[in-house]
């Protein structure tokens, strides 16, 4: 889905949001009764330090309102930018402090929502989508961490054969059904379905602590990261 | 428990092991490890790809004692897989946060890492977000999380988004921090955008002299245990919750290095710009004369992080 | 991955009292050897995961040369990343020295 398409289909009843190169932001109301705010990043972009700095400025800008309400996050990105000008501004430093951002947004009382409805991998995926407390995807996304002929070359397997491993694990080839079994992906929308009532009603239920672990080991994608962290903190508390 | 190894104190921290930059950071004889080798939770996914599996799936966590105070730690093999975050590797330490979270704890993180283990990338990747979401957590609850870079791996990838959600970063000049690797910049934009077998050009773009200039580390020690633990112990003593005004002024902070040195191409643009006397002799210098030229030139994140 | 198991009679139990240890770390040329006391006096037990397949015979001279050293009560877990004999002989080592340490 491109994202002049999603913007009505989200916000029937009218938004303000507007494009600054690949970002977006503004605010929409979804149903008719609850505003949100919404930025994101479109086009399959990848995520540099200058637009890594303009999306966390302006979550701070919201956080900085005092007006806490849901922030969607709308996403088709690349990977994160690979540059010698980004590693030499210390690209590490800006994803991390977007991901910080976003999670103290949800902190603060900001429902922090994203949608996948494009791409992303890598860095960008972890400082935007994965950033969100609760992450929605649209069918047709495509979120990777590496693609397969990138993995290929650094396992030095043949990709035939990386492909056929993918048969029987979710835990390494990219695509929406693979992160979704490792709980990456909260919930995966009906494209017929009216967008905006599917996410009011995630907006409407309670969040707390991070449970993408347990969604993994129910969704048979991550069979022991929820059980190993859980041991630990037991261990840790006793 | 593990007896930890025998490892002088003097020795290259480079060249250790994570049990052995443990033994030699931490108080004598207070380590306790959690979910230590012989529970042997090794990684589900390795055998898939006739890999071999390590005991502790190549990262030490637990608790123990820095100059007498109580803290959570963490350390990661890099000679293992890269230090690479797999699935149970992620849940370790993504337990410990919690933990720390909880219990108001400090944490000291031993960084040495590739990013994801692309074997079981899915579950790494994701591993490292709950990491991130933990660390953010533990700090707005007021607790310290510590980075220490100066592994063989060093931090990359993911590993470096998780250092940069640190409160303090502890760096040796061996030490790179980075998000994309030499390799992957070269493979994907070729050998005029990122030449990744110039070794000097990568250190001078992501090693530890660098980072320390621009402030994306705090504290720029000797590759030695001795020089890690005096810095810990004295960030240990700072108190750094996160913060909306944190953010707020690390968005000024890297905002200003966007401003003062986005145009530069080279490492040595930037210390030139900082002002820094010497800079093509800079990656020579040795550790007191490097502070020295350093010292009221380099940017400093005073907290902003 | 082969797997592989001795259980071999020692001629003496090893010292100390340490109750594990461990040496090394799963690279390739390099293995991790956890040594944990829970056999019999009499015997030493090793089991094997190596990424190096048909080496059983060089593995058996190399465990008979350290269990002769006196490795009884001990459990011997190696996770190999196709070491060679000498280097899996120096992890042996390493991992005896450290359970027979005294504990201080």
């Amino acid at each position: 889905m491109e994202r002049d398409d999603i913007l009505p289909r989200l916000f029937s009843a009218g938004h303000s949001v507007e494009h600054q190169g690949c970002l977006l932001f503004g605010e929409g109301t979804l149903g008719h009764t609850t505003p949100v705010d919404v930025m994101g990043i479109t086009g399959g972009s990848v995520l540099g330090a200058e637009d890594a700095l303009t999306l966390a400025g302006n979550v701070l800008n919201l956080i900085g309102k005092g007006m806490p309400r849901p922030l969607l996050v709308l996403i088709d990105s690349g990977s994160q930018r690979m540059s010698r000008h980004d590693e030499l501004m210390g690209l590490s430093e800006y994803l991390a402090h977007l991901a910080k951002s976003v999670l103290l947004a949800q902190q603060q009382g900001h429902r922090t929502i994203g949608l996948l409805y494009g791409g992303s991998a890598a860095g960008a995926f972890i400082a935007t989508a994965l950033a969100c407390d609760t992450l929605l995807a649209l069918p047709g996304a495509h979120p990777a961490v590496m693609d397969l002929p990138s993995m290929a070359r650094v396992t030095k397997l043949p990709i035939e054969r990386l492909q056929k491993m993918a048969e029987v694990t979710p835990v390494f080839a990219p695509g929406l059904e693979n992160l979704a079994q490792t709980g990456a992906i909260h919930q995966t929308l009906d494209p017929i379905a009216d967008l905006a009532d599917q996410i009011l009603a995630v907006i409407g239920q309670p969040t707390g602590r991070d449970n993408r672990g347990t969604l993994g080991a129910t969704r048979g994608g991550r069979p022991k990261a929820a059980a190993v962290a859980a041991r630990i903190e037991a261990l840790a508390s006793a | 428990m593990t007896a930890l190894p025998h490892h002088n104190a003097s020795t290259s921290w480079f060249e250790a092991t994570a049990r052995q930059r443990l033994a030699a950071l931490l108080d004598h004889k207070s380590f306790a490890e959690f979910l230590g080798p012989e529970q042997r939770e090794t990684s589900p996914h390795l055998g898939l790809f006739d890999l071999p599996r390590q005991f502790d799936d190549g990262i030490v966590v637990g608790r123990a004692r820095l100059d007498n105070r109580p803290i959570f730690v963490a350390a990661q093999e890099g000679r293992f897989m890269g230090g690479a975050f797999g699935e149970v590797h992620g849940a370790k330490l993504t337990g410990l946060l919690r933990a720390a979270g909880i219990h108001r704890q400090d944490v000291v993180l031993l960084f040495d890492t590739g990013g994801v283990r692309l074997q079981e990338a899915n579950a790494g990747e994701l591993a490292i977000s709950e990491i991130i979401r933990a660390i953010v957590e533990a700090r707005i609850a007021g607790c310290s999380v510590i980075g220490l870079i100066g592994g063989r791996a060093g931090c990359y990838g993911g590993g470096g988004i998780i250092a940069g959600c640190c409160s303090h970063l502890i760096v040796s000049e061996q030490g790179r921090i980075s998000v994309s690797g030499p390799e992957v910049i070269e493979t994907n934009r070729g050998v005029e955008e990122f030449d990744s077998r110039d070794r000097a050009f990568v250190w001078r773009t992501m090693g530890g002299k660098h980072r320390y200039l621009i402030g994306g580390a705090d504290d720029f020690v000797n590759d030695n245990a001795d020089g890690f633990r005096a810095a810990t112990i004295a960030a240990l003593a700072k108190r750094q919750p996160l913060t909306t005004s944190v953010l707020e002024a690390e968005q000024k902070r890297l905002a200003n290095r966007l401003d003062r040195f986005g145009q530069a191409q080279d490492g040595i643009d930037v210390w030139t710009a900082l002002g820094i006397t010497d800079p093509v002799g800079l990656p020579g210098s040795a550790t007191e004369a490097f502070l020295e030229q350093a010292l009221d030139k380099r940017e400093n994140a005073n907290g902003a992080r | 991955m082969e797997q592989l198991s001795f259980t071999l009679k020692a001629p003496r139990p090893a010292g100390g009292s340490r109750w594990q240890a461990i040496a090394g770390v799963v690279a390739s040329g390099n293995l991790e050897v956890l040594v944990e006391r829970m056999e019999d006096q009499n015997t030493c037990r090793i089991d094997i995961a190596t990424a190096a397949h048909g080496f059983g015979a060089v593995w058996e001279a190399v465990i008979a040369d350290f269990v002769a050293r006196g490795t009884g009560g001990l459990r011997v877990s190696i996770n190999d990343g196709g070491a060679r004999p000498d280097m899996v002989a120096l992890r042996l080592a390493q991992g005896l020295r450290m359970i027979e340490e005294t504990e201080t």
